[in-house]
């Protein structure tokens, strides 16, 4: 299962749907097992990115130093499908990593619609899907809310 | 002299939840080999079926990225931090 907060559900979705018909992605950051924040970062393919995502190591290791800074973990990453279902794709498993979390925002015709969580199993074979939560903050855990605009210089 | 590595948040699983480890080599290529060789499930997700590094796995030497330096024959000393950056990519069928 993985909880998300329901400003970064908010967050994943407007992103999904600014991009559109690219597709978008970003970094998923928590504290124990809970996304606080969706941090959106440049899809830097040179591939077309109607159809490809990527997060340069340089933005990858960006995500992991916030996670850090907030005392929190790098939960997984986010990317959107426009007009594609809210299923990984083959290219997805081929280039997966173990452990995270991987949130599919279906985007059609300029609207986001279902949200999915995937993991991939160890041995590389496939994603299993998990079950999405939605938490909305209560008033003993004020939503974090970061004005910075990211990444820097944007 | 060991090296250090440093291992990124998705691959921790794999070396006992530690975030760096040491191993042994005078090049990139055994320092990874002798890595891999104690903390095995971290080689499915480093190097493809034919041996060569995954596309998406990024090596880096202190902050030289070793595709523009001698790849895998690059040379490490003690004094050296290694560094396994991802890339998250993905896409749709083609
Ligand atoms: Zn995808």
């Amino acid at each position: 299962m993985l909880t998300i907060r329901a400003a970064a559900d908010a967050g994943i979705r407007r992103h999904g749907r600014d991009a559109y018909p690219h597709e978008c992605c970003g970094a998923l950051i928590g504290r124990a097992g809970v996304v606080t924040e969706a941090l959106a970062l440049p899809n830097a393919t040179a591939e077309g990115p109607r159809r490809r995502f990527l997060v340069r190591p340089v933005d990858y290791r960006a995500a992991e130093r916030r996670a850090a800074e907030r005392g929190g973990e790098l939960v997984g990453f986010y990317h959107s499908h426009p007009d594609g279902p809210a299923r990984p794709s083959q290219v997805d498993l081929d280039h997966a990593w173990p452990a995270f979390a991987y949130v599919i925002v279906a985007v059609a015709n300029h609207e986001p619609g279902s949200l999915t969580s995937w993991r991939m199993r160890d041995d590389r074979s496939s994603f299993d899907e998990e079950a999405v939560v939605i938490e909305t903050a209560d008033r003993n855990q004020p939503d974090e809310h970061d004005e910075t605009p990211w990444p820097p210089g944007s | 002299m060991a090296t250090r590595i440093l291992i990124p948040t998705p691959l921790r699983g794999f070396t006992d939840k530690q975030d760096v480890v040491e191993a042994d080599g005078q090049t990139v290529g055994e320092l990874l080999a002798n890595m891999t060789a104690r903390y095995t499930g971290l080689r499915q997700h480093l190097y493809a079926a034919d041996g060569s590094l995954r596309s998406f796995v990024n090596i880096y030497v202190n902050d030289d990225d070793i595709r523009y330096l001698d790849k895998e024959k690059t040379p490490v000393t003690a004094d050296d931090t290694v560094s396994i950056i991802p890339s998250v990519a993905g896409g749709r069928a083609s």
